[in-house]
């Protein structure tokens, strides 16, 4: 127990630190909130809500119990998509990285899905899976497989042949290899592949929830386009960047900077 | 092949077309050191790792019966990642000795050799030149190798430095009795290290002079040195082996 507090101890003063050193940030983003204001009032709300209206809309939908659930399901259908194309994006990446065949194989494969656009795998998907989890999830997953596995792939082909000399000289076992040499070289590049790949699904989740469901932020949202409810939208919006940046800001950052505190020093 | 005991016979090795070895003739006795010295480019390194089993040979058998051989490399290719206690025990936890009892070893020789409580806390690109150097001597050392390879281990490092880490060196060879090979091509150090020195010429590289040192590593002192080193040098076959002219 006392190993897991401390943990969370550490979690809270880093993460409260970083919170803290962003000042900067959050100058910036008053001023985006400033001119977003000054569009709305120039437009009116029925085509830009200002974000007072927008974020009062969204605090109603809590309170109705309508938004809670929603953003549970789109947030559960975007994580198991990316949670699937990060365990076999990292682990393809990081096979393909070791051999040199591989990777040249797997050069034009990745090249065409990275250019097979996601609005071309809903299609697919929506004709194999049909209405469900099942679409959204297939659609964030192949999105994101090719960042992550290209990111595991170069990662591994650029670990420094001298420290493979020494692990080689001391007759690591493969294991070792993998947890003491390769793979705190290759997380400097997964991270940020990972990084990318998170907001990807972000973005396609809502995206094949728009065309293929009934329920999530993706359905909530064209259900408020047909209603022209503007500020609804918004509100939606709002929520889906929202929980994005918690995830990103609160999770995956902390997690990059303790993995790779050897650099900053 | 023999039990302590490196021997390289018939050796050839090329890269592609490039012919880099050339009949390479070397024993290597427990407990001996053997220095090999010439020019840059004249396949050293690549002998080097040749012996370490880094590379294959092309032609001709290495046999290399020692049980535990360490390797110093001319940087000292600390992992980053780890921390300079970490680095130091790495060979110890391949061999798969348990964490107390590694991180213990690790710390009575890192202090032994030099580096602070402090220092082994920081990752390698906190520490000095020199400190990096020391760490990655005693992560060769930590695993008692029965033969040491260097690999002109210390030749980026200041005279002074240098000499605390030969007199390390002396003295772990002083109590494990670690065979040594090394190249290099200082020929002071070969001479104030090796009991045996094979000069090597390149293009292709071959083995064209050998000279035993019968004077024990203790009476060596800097006086000793210099005059040997003085007449070393004044050997035709060295002079041709680096391309110095000869009177």
């Amino acid at each position: 127990m006392k190993w897991r507090s401390g943990l969370i101890q550490e979690w809270a003063t880093s993460t409260g630190n970083y919170l803290w050193s962003g000042w900067g940030s959050l100058a910036s983003l008053c001023l985006f909130m400033a001119i977003w204001t000054l569009t709305a009032q120039g437009f009116g709300p029925l085509i830009l809500p200002t974000p007072l209206e927008a974020l009062s809309t969204l605090a109603r939908l809590f309170q109705a119990g309508e938004a809670g659930p929603e953003i549970l399901i789109t947030a559960r259908r975007a994580l198991a998509g990316f949670g699937l194309s990060v365990a076999v994006g990292s682990l393809l990446g990081l096979a393909a990285g070791v051999s040199l065949t591989a990777s040249m194989m797997a050069r034009p494969i990745i090249t065409v899905l990275v250019g097979m656009p996601p609005i071309a795998w809903l299609i697919l998907a929506l004709l194999w899976f049909g209405a469900g989890d099942g679409t959204p999830i297939f659609t964030v997953f192949i999105a994101c497989f090719p960042i992550i596995f290209v990111g595991a792939m170069q990662g591994t082909r650029t670990l420094d042949g001298q420290l493979k000399e020494v692990a080689q000289m001391f007759g690591l076992s493969t294991w070792m290899k993998l947890t003491d040499v390769y793979l705190p070289h290759v997380v400097s590049y997964l991270f940020p592949a990972w990084i990318a790949a998170l907001g990807m699904s972000w973005k396609i989740v809502v995206m094949a929830e728009l065309l293929s469901t009934e329920d999530g932020i993706g359905a909530a949202l064209a259900v408020s386009r047909s209603h022209l409810d503007t500020a609804a939208s918004m509100a939606w919006i709002v929520a889906l960047v929202g929980t994005l940046l918690a995830i990103e800001y609160l999770l995956l950052e902390p997690l990059k900077r303790k993995v790779e505190s050897w650099r900053t020093l | 092949m023999t039990a302590g005991q490196l021997r390289i016979s018939g050796l050839n090795h090329r890269f592609g077309y490039q012919r880099v070895l050339e009949n390479i003739e070397l024993t290597v006795k427990a407990n001996e050191a053997v220095a090999i010295v010439g020019p840059s480019g004249c396949g050293k390194t690549t002998l080097l790792n040749l012996a370490a089993g880094l590379l294959t040979p092309w032609e001709g058998r290495i046999a290399n019966g020692f049980a535990r051989p360490a390797m110093m490399f001319q940087q000292p290719r600390l992992l980053p990642w780890k921390r300079t206690l970490d680095n130091i025990a790495f060979g110890l936890k391949a061999q798969g000795v348990a964490t107390e009892q590694r991180n213990a070893e690790a710390t009575r020789l890192a202090l032994k050799m030099g580096l602070t409580g402090e220092d082994l806390d920081k990752f390698p690109n906190a520490l000095s030149g020199g400190m990096q150097s020391r760490a990655a001597l005693a992560r060769a050392f930590v695993v008692q190798p029965d033969l040491l390879l260097l690999d002109e281990a210390f030749s980026a490092l200041d005279i002074g430095l240098k000499s605390e880490l030969y007199a390390l060196l002396a003295a772990e060879r002083a109590e494990h009795g670690s065979a040594v090979l090394m190249i290099t091509h200082d020929l002071m150090e070969a001479i104030r290290l090796a009991d045996r020195i094979l000069v090597m010429a390149g293009t292709p590289g071959r083995i064209v002079a050998e000279h035993s040192i019968a004077t024990p590593l203790a009476e060596r002192d800097e006086a000793w040195v210099f005059h040997h080193t003085a007449k070393f040098i004044r050997w035709p076959d060295i002079r041709t082996a680096f391309g110095l002219p000869t009177p």
